[in-house]
């Protein structure tokens, strides 16, 4: 066991100045760090939010609006298909299917093949489809019912989570220099995270915005007063005006085009009036569609209609009253066609209305209403006390546990605190190199791996004076503490391992930052217990002048 | 050369295994007391299991230095509010505390996560100016569910995995006896925690592993070393040979428990709040974990009963040891 082959010594020697190497530049700062060699590995340990401070929001997708939102354009699609057919029938709602029944029954065989036309294939193109979105049947009952299908809702949701996540992104980029991690959780969830900015109310703000723009048709022969005083049409709702709510307009209920297919917004002045407007830009499809809506209705006025969400109003007798704050941001009516897909929107903004409705609308809208369902912030001082408070316990446990160990064993205590520092090299090396981060609990794990490194050593010790309890001659005592020992060793690390894996497959955040170091604690254990401190020990014995060497322990 | 003190009385050897029956009694009276103690008076639970909000919060004086908290007049602004249980706790220095809002009651109709949401706002605006916020945990009623199930999933699956890591290593019944002492300490770590009404979140979780970890640890290096004998002394009686294995390995146990727990009991001085509850259930741990896997691992081992012949099994292991015998 005392023998090494040269490639094993240099094996060793390279791992450790790796480790080295790779913990150095946490010790420099990034002006000194500019200066690194470029082969030489370069990147910091991360501090976790709860050392540097930041905030953290777990975000909840509304699946159900939108599965409503779906269904509300379905029903349009399916009015459109059927009208161009010029077959009569209505729409019922079950659950989440939409039962369609023609007037006449004999139409209900064409209603079926007219609304199999709308179910589109899902899935990637090259690869192959799954299935499709929605599903339409004929039901035994002359009904015939058209909804999505599972596929079709999964398919939804992780679009709208994508949507989602760039929209939040966009928005803080556009707060200013913050660097958020923005990721997708699970099916309907979304995590945000922000180092280094524990202002929540702020954030949340800009993450609670769930404005959403649409464009739409108004009525063009009656007001809103009298389709209140007679029956509001099919397809067709009531919204106040922003500015004055008094003021109402009927507009039809599926939009044209969506806040969502804006590709850029800008506030400006109009050149003739000198009022502020915004000027805006819609991507391919959407100009298509606006190009078609505008050049048809020239002369006659459209709506932008500001969605902010549903609102709770605690009414008198203590119950909840919901209700969706709808509004008209403004109906300019169509001077000419707008053919490019850029226009521009004047209502008698001010300049600030104006700039604050471009954020938005150039942020886009989030596809979905987000609620806010974890939410945990460190402020930066806590964070700072966090760290100062870790050094403290990794120093004083530190010189406790050194101390102890050379009381104990002396000169090879010695080479066991080498083979730790060692070890707490190669783990930081380790993290900062996969860029994991270290978080408050990982600091505990790493005071916990010196204690437990610790042990392996004094395993190998305990056995190596047990042999020669036992007759032994120095050497083959060293030689067999070190071959029994492994055994142990190893039984013992690998069931802590097991530990730390379960820990961190089913963990999150600050459990997952222990489990990390735990395990990685346990690979550098077994390897600096059983070549750095036998290295160090043989190159003791290959250093004493006699033959017959002095007890070392 | 200095070699260090060896301080352990290596000729004496303990009967520990002679009085077993005392050590067994105590280990399941201090066990059926833990039962007793979770199933009338159960844990208590931190926000990240039970829903609500947490904050800690630092009273700063005119200079922006931290200041004293009255904490009267802050109970009294957040009772206010109508929140349902607050609890307010004085920390260490005079200026901090941590305030714990109840998961808010909602009517039908209302969404509890934006519940949630409105009644930690309140709070932070109640605070005031001379009241700094230096930690918010907000936690809502699906993820602490998830949590909770993510926690009891986390604890038995790494039960599994050890148990049978050590089916494997050894032989069953040394698994068995393994992980009846590790329940043992788990369960016991548990009702202590009920006993001093501790906080039992996400971060108690990962020091339960930590010391089932640990705990096994210990346990097994003294079960390597009944192996090992089971090897040499094929003729000594059973208890005899358990008594052995204990001594021999004893100083490596205590030792290795003394360095360990300084390290935690430095975390839990130094420690800040987040880490406190932590590191009390490692420093508690690895004293029940030292316990256990001496007094209460080998008794068990003794009466589920080991393979007296274990010629066969192992080949390595003995190659490796006749080879090391034979070098020497």
């Amino acid at each position: 066991m005392l023998h090494f082959s040269r490639f094993k010594i240099g094996i060793v020697a390279i791992v450790c100045l790796w480790g080295v190497l790779a913990t150095l530049p946490n010790l420099l700062s990034s002006e000194t760090l500019r200066y690194w060699p470029g082969f030489l590995p370069s990147s910091q340990l991360k501090l976790g939010l709860d050392l540097k401070g930041g905030a953290h929001l777990l975000l909840q997708m509304d699946a159900d609006e939108l599965r409503k939102d779906w269904l509300k354009t379905l029903r349009g699609d399916v009015r459109k298909q059927l009208l161009d057919a010029k077959i009569k029938h209505t729409i019922g709602q079950s659950g989440n299917v939409l039962r369609v029944k023609a007037v006449e029954a004999a139409e209900s065989a064409e209603v079926y093949r007219l609304l199999q036309a709308l179910p589109q294939p899902l899935g990637n193109a090259f690869v192959g489809t799954s299935g499709y979105d929605l599903e339409a049947t004929q039901a035994s009952d002359g009904f015939v019912d058209i909804g999505p299908t599972a596929a079709g809702m999964t398919e939804r949701l992780s679009h709208a989570a994508s949507a989602a996540i760039e929209v939040i992104r966009r928005r803080i980029d556009a707060f200013g220099n913050i660097e958020p991690i923005i990721v997708r959780q699970g099916t309907d969830r979304i995590l945000v995270q922000v180092p280094g900015f524990d202002d929540t109310a702020t954030l949340k703000k800009l993450i609670g915005q769930t404005a959403r723009l649409t464009f739409h048709d108004v009525h063009n022969t009656m007001t809103a007063e009298e389709a209140r005083q007679t029956r509001v049409p099919i397809g067709y709702v009531i919204h106040p005006d922003q500015e004055d709510t008094t003021r109402e307009l009927l507009l039809k209920e599926t939009p044209v085009v969506y806040g969502e297919d804006l590709v850029d917004a800008q506030p400006g002045f109009d050149q003739n009036t000198n009022e502020p407007i915004i000027s805006f830009r819609f991507n391919q499809k959407a100009a298509r569609e606006f190009a078609r809506f505008s050049s048809q209705n020239v002369g006659r006025p459209f709506a932008i209609v500001l969605d902010n969400g549903v609102i709770e109003k605690k009414l008198a007798d203590g119950s909840i009253e919901k209700t969706r704050d709808v509004k008209v941001v403004s109906d300019p009516v169509i001077r000419e066609p707008i053919l490019g897909g850029s226009g521009q929107i004047s209502g008698n903004f001010t300049v600030e209305e104006a700039s604050n409705l471009a954020v938005q609308l150039r942020s886009g809208a989030l596809p979905t209403t987000l609620t806010i369902i974890e939410e945990r912030t460190v402020g930066p001082s806590l964070g700072a006390d966090s760290i100062e408070a870790g050094e403290m316990a990794a120093i004083v446990g530190g010189f406790g546990v050194a101390g102890f160990m050379i009381f104990a064993y002396g000169l090879f205590g010695i080479f066991a605190l080498g083979a730790v520092l060692f070890n707490l090299l190669l783990i930081v090396g380790t993290m900062s190199a996969i860029g994991s981060t270290l978080t408050l609990p990982g600091i505990a794990g790493l005071i916990l791996t010196v204690g437990m490194a610790v042990d392996a050593n004094v395993l190998i010790y305990e056995r190596i004076r047990e042999e020669m309890r036992n007759g032994k001659q120095p050497i083959s005592a060293i030689d067999s503490g070190f071959s029994r020992a492994f055994a142990t060793i190893i039984d013992s690390n690998l069931t802590t391992l097991i530990a730390g894996i379960v820990m961190f497959w089913l963990g999150s955040g600050p459990i997952r930052g222990f489990a990390v170091t735990l395990s990685l604690g346990i690979f550098a254990t077994v390897f600096t217990a059983f070549l750095v401190t036998r290295l160090m020990v043989a190159i003791w014995v290959a250093r004493q002048k006699t033959r017959k060497i002095p007890a070392p322990l | 050369m200095f070699t260090g003190v060896d301080f352990w009385p290596h000729k004496k050897i303990f009967p520990i295994m002679d009085v077993r029956r005392t050590f067994v009694s105590i280990t399941i009276g201090m066990f059926l007391a833990s039962v007793a103690i979770l199933a009338t008076k159960g844990l208590n639970f931190g926000i990240d299991f039970k829903g609500g909000s947490l904050f800690e919060i630092q009273a700063k004086s005119q200079d922006g230095k931290p200041g004293v908290l009255d904490i009267g007049e802050l109970r009294q602004k957040v009772g206010a509010l109508g929140l349902g249980d607050v609890q307010i706790q004085q920390l260490d220095k005079a200026s901090d505390a941590l305030i714990r809002i109840e998961q808010q009651k909602v009517q039908e109709g209302q969404d509890p996560e934006r519940a949630q949401q409105a009644a930690a706002e309140k709070v932070q605006a109640a605070l005031g100016e001379n009241i700094e916020i230096r930690r918010t945990e907000v936690v809502g009623s699906a993820v602490s569910g998830e949590l909770k199930w993510a926690g009891i999933m986390a604890v038995t699956f790494a039960m599994l995995g050890i148990l049978f890591y050590i089916w494997f290593r050894f032989e069953w019944q040394f698994a068995v006896a393994a992980i009846i002492a590790t329940v043992h300490d788990i369960t016991i770590t548990l009702g202590v925690f009920s006993l001093l009404n501790m906080d039992f979140g996400l971060s108690e979780v990962a020091a339960l592993l930590t010391l089932a970890g640990y705990s096994i640890n210990d346990t097994v290096v003294v079960f390597d070393r009944i192996r090992e004998n089971l090897r040499r002394y094929k003729k000594m009686a059973l208890d005899q040979l358990m008594n052995l294995s204990i001594n021999e390995t004893m100083s490596r146990t205590v030792l290795t428990s003394g360095t360990t727990l300084l390290a935690v009991l430095s975390i839990y001085v130094f420690g800040t709040e987040v880490i406190k509850g932590f590191a009390f259930a490692m420093l508690f741990g690895i004293i029940i974990g030292t316990w256990s896997s001496i007094f209460v691992a080998s008794p068990f081992l003794l009466w589920i009963g080991v393979k007296r012949d274990w010629s066969g099994i192992a080949k390595s292991d003995k190659a490796t040891a006749a080879a090391a015998t034979a070098r020497s």
